[in-house]
This record gives structure tokens, C-alpha cells and sequence, in this order.
């Protein structure tokens, strides 16, 4: 047992932090530890910065671009852009369409997509859970069928996150109703542009514009817009979901918040003393640290375990990721705004005219109601935490 | 990193696995504790053999020369096993102070200790001191060349067998003051132990020492004893996540077999639930017991405390959800001394009070700036 990183991997992780100090624009890191989302022009000018670099695909073979990195590195570079803070390399294009179509695309998909998914000329969406299929995906109902050389689709999707920036869509689509369920769903791939294409805002509980529901109309894409083979898009999505093991634990990028949460807590006056000084605020911030840095050693177990088997059954610690790295993500977001106390409630921007203009509230405090509001998604979306728990039973518990 | 074993370690592991196989079934245990040390005297005659009592010691000194990841791997096993012997008061903690002794001590005792002649024991807990290592009202005084010691000490573990105990006593200073507090050791025919059962079924006492004789062996021992007790807890971590995977298998297969409503009651989703945040539990304690080795091992006091408080929080938290739902879930059966699930809980308690619980170690390491630096 060596549970150190090695030289080489601490070399990186310096050579990853210097790179992101000289190379992250300063106004898209103060966006970030001010708790705001990265606007859309802020994620592809800094995944272009990454590309040139050769770092924006990691998870990707040398040959579509990939940087070659062993796991550890590829954690090192996640957990660095985390703590930065900046923004990640699109999860849609880079983590979950990317790889489905190397997997299971042509070679003429590959050239097609796979340059302009990295360097983010297209902004892909994902077009998976639909009002009547949540947690049981595989219920899903938008038809594909075949017309000549063209796919017809025609049904809803919904919380399609950041449809509105969009140039593409993948999708799941019923091809086969006669079938049983899981088999009668194909991968397809559509633009956002076509005719029949209606994308309508979903406004979240914080008043933020992240979701949409997409309404398909008589849309018509080519048959070469199939990803795999027909009526086998369920192992495309299976594929897909499966491949995201790490990243929802976000063990960085919870280090940040906490990091935050400390200096805010020590600005924070409570009881006429800085809210750091109080002692149920110290113990309940450190239950959290103390329960992040066990995800971390268990984050590293299954890395090792990637890193010398990769064919290895799945171990069990990888369903601790997502429940354990939600309820720390939300905890903190809890203690954000709870540290803010009164101020937290200031909605809209410190900046923004009229708003704020006596310095009352502290700037730090704009959003983190907010984003304890918006962050009760965590636990809901990637499988539910029950859908998790679901998991374990079967797969790990065997009940 | 690799967080696999070596083939040395997995050979000791099995080796110690198939020695409890054979000698710690439920009954057999069950004669142990009804015996009068309290535990197996066969059996520690067989730890002596397959050389656990050597393992952390020098070579040179007479020991095996293995490390804190070795000790912690049997700590795992005597978890498993529920094992009574004075393994851990002699090899972990007495052992500890053992290792950093003089180089006269060690030699005297290592090999004695090794071939299971020497049992050790930490007398260090007092009425006021709780959870409070540098709390030491026992005093230390010289006298001639040598130095006595006069004071009590409770929940001495295995101190009613102990033939040597390493002792913490003030010879300068307040009763709550840092400095002042050394390590000693003392003989135990120089000490009176009046030993008692504990709820788990192991064996502790009451240690008085009347101006007993004694050696000293750290003058400003407060930072031995801290490094000595950052090994023990990552041992308890890893006895901890021992008792927690037998308690949580033994669940999971009483699930599978207890019909209730004309099906096996593992159908039930909220019992399954439950199940699954047993292991999501105990996935993290796994973890911590894993960061456990490192932090003991850290050259920075600080950094060792704070990683050791850690250690406890998480061991000490998950410990009590697995041991509490593990008996929840099996219901009635679990609740009888005749079961051993729990026998396991129990175990897992006491394994949360030793060198503080949970509670206390928040409270420390919130009070020592947690772990994350702010920026």
C-alpha cells in the first residue's frame, strides 16, 4: 500500500495549477468564487484555451485528442480546474456524447463531430429524460421513425439543461414500440437549428434559466444521425451513464466552497464575534470536512483500482461517489447561505443599478441563496440518490 | 498510490484470517471470556508463534521489523474475530512506547514481549482526565537515582494481566498544563490492578501506583504519547471497519433468509435502503482507515493530531450507523447475547470511546481549524 502520489503525479498537478494561474482569464475566476454559473461565452472561450493546450478531452483516446493521462492525472486536472476555481471542459460534449461516439460511431461521425466537440464549436445538449421518464429512463416515448433516407422525430424532452445555448442535441428515441422497453430505443443525433424544434425555458426555484423542455415536431434528421445500431441506443446509454464514475463526487471543487465558507464565516459577525469563533458553526462546517476528505480517500481507491485493473468489477466504493459527493455539495451550499444570515436573501446581481447601493449587504453574499436552492438538484438528477441506493442493493448487496 | 496489499501483507493477513477461522468461533470465544485471564492463553501462545507480538519491532531489537499498515491489517482480523487477547494493549500501545524507548529497554524487552512473555499495558486514563491526554494529576518524583510514582489509573486496558505498564505522571506543572507530563514505565509487581470485565466482553483494571519505582522514558512525553496514540486509533480505525464488515454481512444474509409478509424481508426497499447507506457508511470509514496510516505517519504534530481527530469522527459516525442499523434490521434475534451481531455493536462502541469519541474529536478539530486551509 502506497497511498502518496507520486513525484511525477505532484509535478503535474504543479504544472496543471501554474497552467490555469497564467492561462484562466481573471474575470471568469472571480465570476466563479463569487458562486455564479460560467456564462456560455466564459465555458467555450476557456475550453478553446484548454483545446489548444491538448487538455479539453481528457477522458478521450490520444487519437481523438486526448492528452493520454493516466487516471490520477485525469483526477489531478478535474480537482485543480475545481479548486481554481474554473470552469469544466462541457460535461455533454466532452464526457457524455464524445465517448458514445467514439465507442459506437462510424468513422465518419468521428471526423465529423469529434474536432468541433472538443474545441466547442458545437455546444451539444442532452436529450434524455422526458416528462413521462425520470428515474425510469427507459419508459421514454419520443418516436423516431424512418421515412426514406430520414429520421422523423416527433415528442418532448425535458430538463434539458442549457438547451438554449445548443447547436446540437443527442437523443433517445423509441424506434421500435412493439419491442420490451429497454430495446426499442435508438441514439440519434440532431441539430437544434431544424424546423419543428420549440425549446422552452424551465425557470427553477432560484430564478435561474439552466433547464428547458424541447418539443420535436415533425423534425427531420439524416439517417447517418444514428449513433450504433438501430434499436440498440439503450447500450449507448447505459454507455454513457456509466462512464461518469468521478465526476459527481466533485471533491475539488467542494474543497473551494469550504474554503469560502471559512473566509466568509471569519466576516460574518454573529453574537458580536466573527461566525467562525462560534462553536456550532466550527463543528457543523467540520462534520463536512471530515466527511470530504473520506470521499477523497475513496475517490483515490477507485482510482488505484482503475489504474491496475480496468476491466475490474465495479468496486463498491464508486455508488459512495455520487450520494456522498451530493449531500457534501448541498451541506455546504447550506452553510454558505446560512453564514451570509440576513444578507443571503439579497437576490440579483451587487452590481446590478439600484440594487444594494449603501455596500449593506456584503457582495459575497449575492447568490449562495440561491445556489443552496438550485444545488437540491444534486440529489436528484445523474439517478437520483435513491435511484443510487436502488443501485447498491442489487448490484453490490445482492438483495 | 495503490492502495493493494503487498504478498507479505496479504500472507499475514491470511495467516492471522485462518488462525481465528480455526481458534474464535462464537462458543469458543464465548469459553475465553468465561475462562480466568479473560481471554486465550493457547491462543496467545499462538499469536507469539506466527510472530505478531515481534511484528513492529526492530530486527535488530528482536522484532520483525514491520510497519504501522502491517499492525493495522491484524487490527482488522482481531476485529473480525471480536478477539480478547492483550494484543493491542502490548503490541499497539505498549509496543508504541516500546519502540521509542531506549535502546536498553528494547532490548530487554522486545524479545520477552515477542515470544509472548511480556504482556504491556497504557495507564494513562484518570477520574477527571476524560478524553484529555496532557490531564495527568498522577505525579512523578525523583528519588535517589531513580524516579516513584503515586497516583490512580482507570480503564487501564488489560491491566489486570499487564506485567509492565507505561505510565503518564506530571512531574512539573498544572494538572491541565502540556508540559510537565512524562512517560515512564513500571513494573507491575511495583503496582496494584484490580482488573474488571468490560461490556464488550474484554478485560481492563484499575492501576494504583504508591510511590511505586519507576524508569522514565520521555522527560516531556506528552508528544510521544500522541504519536503513540495517532498508531492506535488508525488500529482501532482498521479493528473498526473489521467489526463493521462482519456486522453489515451478517445483515445482508439475514435479510435474504428471514421471511416476513410470505417473502424474504431484503424485498422490503426501505430495508434495502437502509442497507445501502450501511455501505455507503462503511465504504468511508474503509477510506479513513486507509488516510488513518497516513496521518499517523505524518512528520508534522499538527497535521497528525488533526488527521487522527478526522480519523475518529469518521470511524466513530459510521460505527454507530452500521452498529445500530445492523441491529435494527435483523430485529429481536439481534438483541440476544446469543447472536452475534451484537457483540459486534457493542465492540464498535467501545471502539468509538477509546482515546475519545466522535464527539470529542469534532469538537478538537473544529477548535484546531478543521481541515481545509482557507484560503
Amino acid at each position: 500500500m502506497d497511498l502518496n502520489f507520486s513525484a511525477e503525479e505532484i509535478a503535474f498537478r504543479h504544472e496543471v495549477r501554474a497552467f490555469i494561474d497564467a492561462s484562466l482569464p481573471a474575470a471568469t475566476r472571480a465570476w466563479l468564487v463569487a458562486g455564479k454559473s460560467p456564462t456560455k461565452a466564459m465555458v467555450v472561450e476557456w475550453q478553446k484555451i484548454l483545446n489548444a493546450k491538448g487538455w479539453a478531452v481528457p477522458e478521450w483516446p490520444v487519437q481523438w485528442g486526448g492528452p493520454g493521462w493516466s487516471a490520477a492525472q485525469k483526477y489531478i486536472f478535474r480537482e485543480e480546474l475545481q479548486m481554481a476555481p474554473a470552469p469544466s471542459p462541457l460535461g455533454f460534449n466532452v464526457n457524455m456524447c464524445g465517448p458514445v461516439i467514439i465507442a459506437f460511431g462510424t468513422e465518419a461521425q468521428k471526423q465529423r463531430f469529434l474536432p468541433r466537440m472538443a474545441n466547442l464549436d458545437d455546444w451539444w445538449c442532452q436529450g434524455f429524460s422526458e416528462p413521462g421518464a425520470g428515474s425510469d429512463l427507459a419508459g421514454l416515448k419520443c418516436r423516431a421513425v424512418r421515412d426514406g433516407n430520414e429520421w422523423v422525430i416527433n415528442g418532448q424532452k425535458t430538463w434539458t439543461t442549457l438547451a438554449q445555448h445548443a447547436d446540437w442535441i443527442f437523443l433517445l428515441c423509441r424506434t421500435n414500440p412493439e419491442a420490451k422497453k429497454q430495446e426499442g430505443i435508438s441514439f440519434i443525433l440532431c441539430p437544434m437549428n431544424l424546423p419543428g424544434i420549440t425549446v422552452r425555458p424551465i425557470i427553477t426555484i432560484e430564478g435561474g434559466h439552466e433547464v428547458n423542455e424541447v418539443f420535436f415536431d415533425d423534425v427531420r434528421v439524416p439517417v447517418e444521425n444514428l449513433v450504433g445500431e438501430e434499436n440498440k441506443g439503450w447500450d449507448c446509454a447505459k454507455y454513457l451513464l456509466g462512464n461518469e464514475r468521478f465526476g459527481q463526487a466533485r471533491v475539488g471543487a467542494s474543497r473551494e466552497r469550504i474554503r469560502r465558507l471559512k473566509i466568509i464565516a471569519r466576516e460574518s459577525m454573529d453574537g458580536g464575534r466573527p461566525l467562525i469563533e462560534d462553536p456550532d458553526f466550527r463543528r457543523q462546517m467540520t462534520e463536512i470536512e471530515v466527511e470530504l476528505k473520506a470521499l477523497e480517500m475513496t475517490v483515490m481507491r477507485v482510482i488505484a483500482q482503475d489504474m491496475k485493473r480496468a476491466d475490474s468489477k465495479p468496486n463498491p466504493a464508486t455508488s459512495v461517489l455520487k450520494i456522498k459527493g451530493t449531500e457534501i455539495q448541498q451541506g455546504v451550499s447550506e452553510m454558505l447561505m446560512k453564514a451570509a444570515g440576513p444578507y443571503a436573501w439579497v437576490d440579483g446581481d451587487p452590481d446590478e443599478e439600484g440594487s444594494n447601493e449603501w455596500d449593506l449587504a456584503p457582495d459575497w453574499a449575492f447568490g449562495l441563496a440561491g445556489t443552496y436552492f438550485n444545488w437540491r438538484k444534486q440529489s436528484i438528477y445523474g439517478g437520483s440518490n435513491e435511484i443510487q441506493r436502488n443501485i447498491m442493493a442489487k448490484a453490490f448487496l445482492g438483495l | 498510490m495503490d492502495f493493494d496489499l503487498t504478498e507479505d501483507q496479504s500472507l499475514l493477513a491470511d495467516s492471522v484470517r485462518k488462525m481465528f477461522a480455526d481458534g474464535y468461533g462464537f462458543e469458543q470465544r464465548k469459553a475465553y471470556i468465561k475462562s480466568a485471564e479473560g481471554w486465550s492463553t493457547a491462543m496467545w501462545a499462538q499469536y507469539a508463534e506466527l510472530g505478531l507480538l515481534g511484528l513492529p519491532f526492530a530486527e535488530e531489537d528482536g522484532g520483525f521489523g514491520g510497519g504501522l499498515t502491517d499492525t493495522c491489517l491484524i487490527a482488522e482480523q482481531m476485529g473480525k474475530a471480536l478477539a480478547l487477547e492483550p494484543w493491542f494493549s502490548t503490541v499497539v500501545l505498549g509496543g508504541g512506547f516500546l519502540r521509542r524507548a531506549s535502546a536498553e529497554l528494547r532490548r530487554e524487552l522486545v524479545p520477552q514481549v515477542a515470544a509472548g512473555e511480556c504482556k504491556l499495558a497504557f495507564a494513562q486514563v484518570e477520574r477527571q482526565s476524560r478524553y484529555d491526554l496532557f490531564d495527568v494529576a498522577t505525579t512523578a518524583k525523583r528519588e535517589g537515582g531513580g524516579w516513584v510514582i503515586t497516583g490512580r489509573k482507570g480503564m487501564v486496558l488489560h491491566g489486570d494481566s499487564a506485567d509492565r505498564f507505561f505510565v503518564t505522571a506530571r512531574h512539573a506543572g498544572g494538572q491541565r498544563d502540556h508540559g510537565g507530563i512524562g512517560v515512564f514505565m513500571v513494573e507491575a509487581k511495583h503496582a496494584t490492578a484490580r482488573g474488571f470485565r468490560t461490556v464488550d466482553g474484554g478485560r481492563a483494571a484499575e492501576v494504583e501506583f504508591d510511590k511505586a519505582h519507576a524508569i522514565l522514558v520521555a522527560e516531556d512525553g506528552l508528544p510521544m504519547v500522541e504519536a503513540v496514540v495517532a498508531e492506535a486509533i488508525a488500529a482501532l480505525a482498521f479493528e473498526a471497519v473489521g467489526c463493521m464488515d462482519i456486522a453489515h454481512a451478517m445483515t445482508l444474509d439475514y435479510m435474504k433468509t428471514r421471511q416476513q409478509f410470505g417473502k424474504p424481508i431484503s424485498s422490503f426497499q426501505a430495508l434495502q435502503h437502509r442497507a445501502a447507506d450501511m455501505l455507503v457508511a462503511l465504504e468511508q470509514a474503509r477510506s479513513m482507515s486507509f488516510f488513518a496510516v497516513q496521518a499517523a505517519a505524518d512528520s508534522d504534530a499538527d497535521e497528525r493530531r488533526r488527521g487522527a481527530s478526522a480519523v475518529k469522527v469518521q470511524i466513530g459516525r459510521s460505527a454507530r450507523l452500521v452498529g445500530q442499523q445492523s441491529i435494527q434490521l435483523h430485529g429481536g434475534i439481534a438483541m440476544t447475547m446469543e447472536y452475534a451481531c451484537g457483540h459486534y455493536f457493542k465492540r464498535l462502541t467501545m471502539n468509538d470511546s477509546l482515546f475519545g469519541d466522535a464527539d470529542h474529536h469534532i469538537k478538537a478539530l473544529a477548535d484546531d481549524g478543521g481541515l481545509v486551509k482557507a484560503a
